[in-house]
């Protein structure tokens, strides 16, 4: 085995120009494919980061009419805040319209307590503000509302017992956030406010948790983990991630391609030098081992060149990072305006080891031929 | 006590299909050769002297018949063992040279050690020597390309002699030589096999080499015609 990997790289080297355009080619596929799953993986990390920042925190504890997922279940989902609630952040949830400029839109009220820190709304501003009703807003609907900070805005809202009352909301501040969650059709308030808005004293649609929380089993409150709040998010990533695969598979497809071919013209055009190897001596299995880890040097050597250019972009992308387009920040998941990749272990290891097993397997498959070559024939440089 | 011969040939017979039909290239053949003859096998093309070469390489097997090529029978070999024989005791010389084309003139000539596992030392050692013996030592980085037709096939001589064989095969190796190239490349083969004592066995019809040959073997249509010393 020795003996063929010296003379794959000497046969390599020989070869210039073919060697190069291979392994240019596989080197580029190879950059490439670390380049599109680090990005996918940056995108994993910071969305789920700055989900678990703004929306999630240790997980959600929700009251079990309440379905954050449905607003139906807005009216009625919500229930008087546990004795036994060290470690919970109460927020409640409230539809309302808003006139902006004279239009109507529908948005949520979300009650949370000016004072907490699990998340990172910047909710301080509440407390400081002299505004009757202060609130903030993230930079979406305060986009699509064509609302600014310091603006006033009338709101029209239902208590407890269904009756209208409206009023003006001042925007004391908007909020920049990556997780369209908290922000798309989200107006914040101080739960006390939004308390004495709805009659609604001291009850909660769920709770944020943090550290301290020990997840007693409380009734009519169902526990949803950081893990389960995030498995949508994780789900949706690897959904994206299986279909880029296709693109970046194209890209391995078409560079293996090019070993295959390299592979079938050398066993063609190489007649003459296989014939001559097993005349000097080498077993035809040999000569077999020798081609498919010709094959396999070309990954080998993919991998150093397209490190040698690969690592400086690399470090260089890891420093700027990607930038998304703001029409795919409207996508409604948690997508920052730069991404930067993370170049984990194991996306470098399982490329490599995919780039050089299936090099390795598309050399070996037309090498075979060779086994069954007449080297009489081959030493004549017959086609067979 | 008579010496066993270094190559032994019995009723070999070697047929090919060709068009449907079966060609037969060897017809009874019966030879035997001693260590450290100069041999040729003599005859026009087609006459099926490569097939013989071939058979006595190991490239090929017999349809009917039997040879011994130092006492192993050519017939009964895997893919292994002849191939083994190929590397440590038959050195080839082909017509076109069958020089690797990307590797320099001293890792063709290192190749045949590269397969016995030698030490780079022992490779390093043997391969200037044998590139001594045919004149190349200050070619030992060029590529075949760079080489003409006569430096080319004494590379070829030298990579066949490297490994000490005691047979060489050389199939019309100057066929592809001028006069003076030629005479050279036969004078080196012939100071090796009286230095060396190495058997040559030659397929030819040029009349250059049968000048150089002890023996003469003629071949026709697949038969020994006539069996001869050269009296040349």
């Amino acid at each position: 085995m020795k003996l063929e990997l010296k003379l794959a790289f000497r046969n390599l080297f020989g070869s210039r120009l073919r060697t190069l355009l291979n392994v240019l080619v596989l080197s580029f596929s190879f950059v490439i494919i670390i380049l599109l799953n680090s990005i996918m993986d940056g995108w994993n990390q910071q969305a789920q980061k700055d989900s678990i920042e703004w929306e999630f925190g240790n997980g959600h504890l929700i009251n079990e009419k309440f379905d954050p997922l449905d607003p139906y279940t807005i009216l009625d989902g919500h229930d008087k805040i546990p004795e036994e609630n060290i470690g919970l952040t109460p927020i409640l949830e409230r539809q309302a319209s808003i006139y902006p400029q004279g239009r109507m839109m529908s948005v949520v009220l979300k009650g949370i307590s000016s004072e907490q820190e699990i998340l990172k709304l910047p909710t301080k501003i509440l407390k400081e503000s002299k505004e009757e009703f202060p609130v903030i807003i993230g930079k979406r609907l305060a986009e699509s509302a064509k609302l600014n900070k310091g603006d006033r805005v009338q709101v029209r809202w239902r208590d407890s017992k269904g009756t209208y009352d409206a009023n003006t909301l001042s925007i004391t501040e908007v909020f920049d956030s990556n997780v369209p969650n908290i922000d798309n059709g989200k107006i914040w308030i101080d739960i006390n406010k939004l308390w004495g808005m709805t009659n609604l004293e001291n009850e909660a649609s769920y709770f944020v948790v943090d550290g301290k929380f020990k997840n007693p089993e409380l009734s009519s409150w169902n526990f949803k983990s950081q893990f389960a709040l995030l498995k949508n998010l994780k789900d949706l990533i690897n959904q994206k991630k299986t279909a880029q695969s296709v693109v970046y598979g194209l890209l391995l497809a078409i560079a293996l391609l090019a070993i295959f071919d390299t592979q079938i013209l050398s066993i063609f055009r190489r007649q003459k030098e296989i014939g001559t190897y097993i005349a000097l001596g080498m077993t035809r299995l040999r000569v077999v081992r020798l081609f498919t880890i010709e094959g396999s040097v070309y990954s080998v050597l993919a991998l150093i060149v397209g490190s040698i250019y690969g690592v400086p972009f690399f470090i260089y992308m890891s420093e700027t990072g990607f930038p998304i387009p703001p029409a795919d920040q409207k996508m409604g998941i948690a997508l920052a305006e730069v991404i930067y990749p993370v170049y984990g272990l194991k996306l470098i290891l399982m490329t490599v080891l995919t780039v050089i097993i299936s090099a390795t397997i598309v050399s070996y498959l037309p090498a075979r031929k060779i086994a069954k070559l007449n080297p009489v024939l081959a030493l004549k440089g017959k086609k067979q | 006590m008579k010496k066993e011969p270094i190559i032994h040939v019995k009723n070999v017979s070697k047929s090919y299909p060709i068009a449907g039909k079966e060609f037969m290239a060897l017809k009874q053949i019966d030879l035997s050769l001693n260590e450290g003859e100069f041999a040729g096998i003599v005859g026009p093309s087609g006459s099926g002297k490569t097939t013989l070469l071939n058979i006595l390489g190991s490239l090929d097997k017999p349809t009917q018949g039997d040879a011994f090529v130092l006492n192993k029978d050519i017939k009964a070999l895997s893919h292994n063992e002849a191939a083994s024989l190929r590397n440590y005791h038959i050195g080839f010389i082909f017509q076109v040279f069958n020089l690797l084309p990307v590797y320099t003139v001293f890792e063709n000539v290192e190749f045949a050690l590269l397969l016995q596992n030698n030490s780079a030392k022992e490779r390093r050692e043997a391969v200037m020597r044998a590139l001594n013996w045919v004149g190349l030592t200050d070619h030992a980085d060029k590529r075949p390309d760079k080489l003409s037709g006569g430096e080319s096939q004494r590379v070829a001589i030298a990579r066949a002699m490297v490994k000490a064989p005691k047979i060489v095969l050389a199939d019309e190796p100057t066929a592809n030589l001028d006069s003076e190239n030629a005479h050279e490349i036969l004078k080196t083969m012939k100071k090796l096999n009286q230095e060396l004592g190495t058997t040559f066995l030659f397929s030819t019809h040029d009349e250059k080499v049968m000048g150089y040959l002890d023996r003469i073997i003629h071949l026709r249509d697949g038969k020994i015609e006539k069996d001869e010393k050269n009296k040349l």
